[in-house]
């Protein structure tokens, strides 16, 4: 059955095959008229019946802030999986702007179009230094062919050492990334998000096991980041959130339960209920 | 300059571009212009024993190309060798022509003893040695490429892509044993005459293959070199540390893989080439699986990830091979797999990584 089914959803007659579509062109210039930068519009995930995402729908600004707070299985890393590429949602739809279809996308395609994920637990380049690291992740034609032969400019050098400052790990440059401290690759992983011009960084629990001082910085970070790209933070740090949020977003088992300011969400009654409920 | 550079970045290499230099002079002279009786003598058995080394080395360069820098552990390039050697073989069975046991202008011995009638179509343009070089490259490089293409875009890593190679070299193995396809069987290709017009017994033939080797070693250390001091270098390096994030970084990684076995196959495909006329015989036995698993030990033992640790440590467990073969036949599988479980549990970076050890200590 699984074959008919199949067969019959390639020949609905009511969309275009995939390969006869127009091909997606990242342009710079992404279309934000309307305000959001990301579209999430009835998604819903299931994996062996439950479901991660029940119709999810979720509008992130350009330029903006935003948190999203929810308990374990609320469906956080799962939305993070739908806009990344690695997961393919059973139903809705995903924009990029006004007119990129995230759903027809690859994981490297999104990545290079303009989506920097940190993932929750610190991923780098271990055996690489600090600087290598940035350099492997800046925005470049990135074919097998082309990057044999690749050379850094004098404008590709002042972006990378721009950014190590920004992150403050100038002094680590010629480190090797596995003997950084947590925080410090915490921010070594900001940074290679950043090197790839993102229009939209997606950041996993970036506090998790962090110093208070750390915590601090990396506060400090993603406030300035906000503004020239959108920012969508998970966290399950209350404090942390309260000190950057602007808008706050509750996900309560795969949709949206309330969106506001801190405030308005820590006295919403839905939230008092089910946070204190457990 | 270029070579000063050369020599400060990478010491091991330079040492081992410098052995390769100083063997290819000092080996023709013992050969060729030291009498027989002087004890200096280098016997023709012992090039072309050293020559049969060589191209070990280039094997186990390939193998650690992708294994140490990259985290593919090949357990089939065993295979990509021996269709090298294969393709090299059919050039020199052509070039045997009428002087075959049977006397066949047409068919090779092999051919005449099935009672064929006529060439099978795919030997077709091995008489030229041009195409017979272009069949070395493509025929390992087209596999690679089929199999790379599957495997790795289905994102199969880990040991079940080195079981699948594995598997890959033992089906290679059976279907070459069969008199159907047209490969000689299980007796192969051998009873070879001569190579471009020079006769193989030759002492000057056995000289010119050594030198061949060596120079293609060299050429080959230095492009495997060049591209992992490259970016493309650091981004296989990258993904085999952390393969998620270099793919949300934007690059490509099935395609990077891809190509890097593709190149690491036709590597062993040439050694594979350059191996069969020194040795004079090809046959199936080449495609079996524990050979796969014994480069995998040559590249452990002489520490991976160096490239040339990789080509040391073909040399050694390969000398190792036979002095143990002629002087203990018995106990050589049980001390190579000792050596193996050795090397694993005291020098997981093998010889090279002790003597990097050893400096640290000192300075």
């Amino acid at each position: 059955m699984k074959v008919l089914d199949r067969t019959r959803e390639v020949m609905r007659r009511d969309r275009v095959f995939d390969f006869m579509m127009p091909k997606v062109v990242f342009s710079p210039d992404l279309d934000t008229r309307h305000g959001p930068i990301l579209y999430l519009e009835g998604v819903t995930v299931s994996f062996d019946g439950f479901k991660a995402l029940n119709d999810l729908t979720l509008y992130i600004n350009n330029g903006e802030l935003r948190c999203v707070i929810g308990a374990n299985g609320a469906g956080k890393t799962t939305m993070m999986d739908v806009i990344t590429g690695k997961t393919r949602p059973d139903a809705g739809s995903v924009y990029f702007g006004q007119k990129i279809d995230l759903l027809r996308m690859s994981e490297t395609d999104i990545a290079q179009g303009g989506i920097g994920r940190k993932f929750q637990k610190p991923t780098v380049f271990e055996f690489h230094t600090v600087y290598e690291n940035l350099e492997l992740s800046m925005a470049a034609n990135k074919q097998v062919w082309h990057t044999l032969f690749a050379r850094l400019n004098g404008e590709q050098r002042d972006r990378i050492d721009r950014i190590l400052e920004l992150v403050g790990l100038v002094e680590e440059r010629h480190r090797l990334a596995g003997v950084l401290s947590h925080g410090q690759k915490q921010w070594l992983e900001i940074g290679m998000l950043l090197m790839q011009n993102p229009r939209v960084l997606l950041v996993d629990e970036p506090v998790a096991g962090m110093t208070v001082q750390e915590t601090e910085r990396t506060a400090e970070l993603l406030t300035s980041l906000a503004g020239e790209h959108s920012v969508v933070v998970v966290e399950h740090d209350m404090e942390f959130v309260r000190s950057i949020a602007r808008t706050v977003t509750v996900l309560h088992e795969g949709s949206v339960l309330a969106e506001g300011s801190m405030d308005e969400v820590q006295n919403d009654p839905r939230v008092i209920e089910v946070y204190l409920g457990e | 300059m270029l070579l000063a550079k050369l020599y400060q970045q990478d010491r091991g290499g330079s040492f081992l571009l410098m052995a390769l230099l100083l063997a290819a002079v000092l080996v023709p002279v013992l050969n060729l212009w030291v009498p027989e009786s002087s004890p200096l003598h280098l016997s023709t058995y012992t090039v072309t024993l050293l020559g049969k080394y060589l191209c070990y080395a280039l094997l186990a360069m390939a193998l650690d190309l992708v294994w140490g820098y990259c985290g593919i552990l090949s357990l089939g390039h065993g295979a990509f060798f021996a269709l090298g050697g294969y393709a090299m073989g059919m050039y020199l069975m052509r070039a045997i022509g009428d002087r075959g046991v049977y006397g066949n202008p047409e068919l090779p011995d092999f051919m005449v003893f099935l009672s064929w009638q006529e060439v099978p179509w795919y030997w077709n343009g091995f008489d030229m040695f041009w195409f017979a070089l272009l069949m070395v490259v493509l025929a390992p490089g087209i596999l690679a490429f089929v199999f790379g293409w599957f495997a790795f875009r289905a994102r199969v890593t880990g040991v079940y892509l080195s079981i699948m190679t594995q598997a890959l070299t033992f089906a290679l193995m059976l279907a070459f044993f069969r008199n159907e396809m047209g490969f000689g069987g299980n007796n192969g290709l051998t009873d070879f005459k001569d190579i471009l017009g020079f006769d193989l017994q030759a002492d000057s033939t056995r000289i010119g293959l050594f030198l061949v080797s060596v120079l293609v070693l060299a050429l080959a250390y230095l492009a495997c070199r060049y591209i992992i001091n490259s970016k493309l270098g650091r981004v296989v390096v990258a993904i085999r540390d952390a393969e998620d994030r270099a793919r949300f970084v934007g690059y490509k990684v099935e395609s990077f893989k891809l190509w890097l076995f593709v190149f690491s196959a036709v590597l062993a495909g040439i050694a594979g080439a350059l191996y069969v006329p020194q040795v004079g015989i090809i046959n199936p036995g080449e495609f079996a699986p524990l050979n796969s698993i014994e480069m995998v030990i040559w590249v452990a033992v002489g520490g991976r990830g160096t490239l040339y640790g990789a080509a040391a440590g073909a040399l050694l467990v390969n000398y190792g091979k036979t002095y143990f073969t002629a002087a203990f036949p018995e106990i050589w599988l049980f001390a190579l797999g000792a050596l193996f479980v050795l090397v694993t549990v005291f020098l997981p970076r093998g010889i090279i990584g002790l003597m990097r050890r050893g400096k640290d200590r000192q300075s």
